[in-house]
């Protein structure tokens, strides 16, 4: 007998502290939802509608702005033809965040190993230095670089005064630009999470390493990189999402002729005023990062496996 | 051997020297702030010698391994290993390997794959790493823990898996920065076995760093005991133990008791001493300088009570009676106001221990030795 009431009253308080526990999580639920996933449904929602004439949308279903994504509708006969000029901004777009995330890896890293290898008081310092640019405006930041990049810009000046070229590379408004762009404005966030990591290490490891008959090279490969792969993961999963939806950065060093996905989409939602087919060139980016991060999860867990 | 100032081993051997140092000095730092952790370092440790580092914290023990290992380069001097100058080689190509404090062990690894790396890094083949990670893991008794990550183990276990990975390259020295101080008492009694069982086995030169006496006597073919960057002297457990040549090394190798004395003259390979409460006694010369002052070293267990019939040596007031176990030890307070500690084996019956009693002592043949 005494054991059931027992059990009842621990029941009852359980229940009791599950109600408290829903109580408080509360308010983190309702922002996550009126932040992420109610603006997220919003795009869903208008990516399945009608574009108004006007911008906006009439609430009229249809899967067409999925349809535009990969085709064109012929003017006269009203026949599907493929159209890749979408997908090329989107493959362009991949390159170049692609290739902005290793070029940010590679300055990165011997960044985030000399900050962690400095004496522990100057370390912060480097990381203030690091973080700087935070301090000033992005798009300030990036009409800097545009004057560094312009024909009769720092660059050109320089090697031109010293002699190596004689006339102007013209670096602004091409790939390279954005390129170079894309690398300035993610590189902290590649080096922040580095730096964590590579704080962490254990450097009488890299001694274990070099005795071992391990070189340098080897040193880095077997030893440090394995062990700082968090961060090295963190670091480019942070340069690579936000450069492949970047917006300031080709609008203005690409100069407008080369259009990257950010730019694509919001020219949807102004002077295109098709609004349904910015949502859905906005979901299909997301779908696209999503598929890429679990392929990733996957073969990690897989390797992880395979180790335990 | 009948001389105390010979300088050949006591084992008669003339073993090729595996590492040489000639006037090697490291210096920390510049200007005013500048430490010299080795100070004009000269050793000779031979092929297949368990050799142990002996000092207190800071005498510069780790300097000198981590010299060898190449971890550092040497402000002066020069080190060979082998009959090869190895002064200024990479530590990756330097056939020698460390046993770290901490271990040291890869974290992301596992037991096999630390073991296998240092084979893997000299290009040894699959089968040839598969089949001496399998025979090092034997050695160490860990074949149990083959495929576990290194944090799933025990301070011993992982203790032998940093050996085990030191040992699988078959370096031609292993160097072993207190590899035991981690580790609680018994275990490190029986590590400290098999360490020596391993190292007969391997025929590898060990060179071994404590600051444990104990351990160093217990272990060791030859010690050097250092000081201030220094070596103060190179012997063999016996040697260091019987004939310390320097003050220090008497003092920090077992209980010893010193006693501050006048050279008087020498006579034959004794030397007569005057002590501070005017007694004389001879002593065993060590080589050492002996000109004027001096200190006389005496063991406890060289020592023992006068019994009737004897002559004592040395005459002190009891102050203090303490039972060891298997002995006593007497503390008597001299006429020249030095403690001298007595270690009585036998029974106490027929003595008179009371507080204040006047106690003689004589003093074992060569039981004393004349210190600088
Ligand atoms: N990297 C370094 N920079 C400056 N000084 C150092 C450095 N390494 C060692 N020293 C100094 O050199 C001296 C010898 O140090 P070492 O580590 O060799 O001593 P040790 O005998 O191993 O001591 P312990 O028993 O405490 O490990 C010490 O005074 C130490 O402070
Ligand atoms: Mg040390």
């Amino acid at each position: 007998m005494t054991d059931t009431s027992l059990t009842l009253a621990e029941q009852e308080s359980r229940r009791r502290r599950r109600q408290t526990r829903r109580a408080l999580l509360a308010p983190a639920l309702i922002i996550i939802l009126a932040i992420s996933i109610m603006p997220l449904g919003i795009t869903a929602l208008y990516s399945f509608l009608t574009p108004g004439t006007y911008g906006g949308v009439i609430w009229e279903f249809t899967p067409d702005a999925y349809v535009q994504f990969l085709f064109e509708r012929d003017i006269f006969d009203g026949t599907l033809q493929f159209n890749d000029s979408y997908l090329t901004i989107y493959m362009r777009s991949i390159g170049l965040a692609f290739g902005a995330t290793i070029g940010a890896l590679l300055i990165g890293f011997p960044t985030a190993y000399f900050i962690a290898t400095k004496p522990r008081e100057q370390r912060n310092f480097w990381l203030f230095l690091i973080t700087l640019p935070f301090w000033t405006n992005l798009l300030i930041r990036t009409y800097a670089m545009l004057l560094i990049l312009r024909d009769e810009g720092l660059i050109n000046l320089s090697l031109m005064g010293v002699g190596v070229i004689e006339r102007p590379l013209s670096i602004l408004y091409t790939d390279t630009a954005v390129f170079i762009g894309l690398i300035y404005t993610y590189l902290p966030f590649m080096v922040l999470p580095l730096y964590a990591s590579l704080e962490k290490l254990d450097f009488r490891l890299v001694e274990a390493g070099y005795d071992l008959y391990a070189n340098r090279f080897r040193v880095l490969r077997h030893i440090i990189a394995p062990i700082a792969k968090p961060g090295i993961i963190a670091g480019c999963i942070l340069v690579f999402i936000p450069g492949l939806g970047a917006y300031i950065t080709p609008a203005l060093l690409g100069g407008g002729k080369k259009l990257m996905i950010g730019n694509m989409i919001a020219i949807q939602f102004g002077s295109s005023r098709n609004w349904p087919f910015g949502s859905a060139a906005a979901l299909i980016l997301m779908a696209l990062v999503v598929i890429a991060l679990l392929i990733y999860a996957r073969s990690v867990s897989k390797g992880a496996r395979a180790h335990g | 051997m009948t001389s105390d100032t010979a300088k050949a081993p006591e084992d008669g051997t003339t073993r090729r020297s595996m590492i040489s140092a000639r006037e090697l000095t490291k210096t920390f730092g510049q200007g005013e702030t500048a430490v010299t952790a080795l100070d004009n370092v000269d050793i000779d440790i031979r092929e297949n010698e368990f050799f142990t580092l002996l000092g207190p914290s800071g005498c510069g023990k780790t300097t000198l391994l981590r010299l060898i290992a190449g971890f550092e380069l040497p402000t002066s001097g020069l080190i060979q290993l082998d009959g090869q100058d190895i002064t200024a080689l990479p530590p990756h190509v330097r056939p020698v390997n460390t046993v770290f404090q901490n271990y040291a062990l890869f974290p992301h690894m596992t037991v096999s794959e630390n073991i296998g790396f240092g084979l893997k890094m000299l290009g040894k083949s699959s089968g040839e790493i598969e089949a001496r990670v399998k025979q090092m893991l034997s050695l160490v008794q860990l074949e149990a823990m083959a495929n576990r990550r290194t944090d799933q183990l025990s301070g011993g276990q992982q203790q032998r898996v940093a050996l085990a990975r030191a040992l699988a390259p078959a370096p031609k020295v292993l160097l072993l920065d207190e590899p035991l101080a981690a580790l609680d008492l018994k275990l490190r009694k029986n590590m400290q076995i098999e360490l020596k069982s391993l190292q007969a086995e391997t025929g590898i030169t060990f060179i071994f760093v404590t600051h444990d006496q104990e351990e160093a006597l217990t272990m060791s073919d030859r010690i050097a005991v250092m000081r201030d960057g220094q070596i103060l002297q190179i012997g063999t457990p016996k040697e260091i133990y019987d004939k310390p040549t320097h003050r220090f090394v008497a003092d920090f190798i077992g209980d010893i008791n010193i006693l501050e004395a006048q050279v008087e003259g020498t006579e034959g390979d004794q030397t007569r001493v005057r002590l501070k409460d005017g007694t004389t006694m001879l002593a065993r010369s060590t080589g050492a300088d002996t000109q004027g002052h001096c200190a006389v070293a005496l063991r406890p267990e060289s020592i023992r009570v006068a019994q009737a019939g004897d002559t004592p040596a040395l005459t002190g007031q009891l102050e203090n009676l303490v039972y060891m176990g298997s002995a006593h030890n007497l503390h008597l307070r001299l006429g020249s106001g030095e403690e001298l500690v007595v270690r009585h084996g036998g029974s106490t019956e027929g003595l008179d221990l009371s507080p204040g009693a006047q106690i003689g002592v004589v003093i074992a043949p060569g039981g004393a030795r004349v210190l600088a």
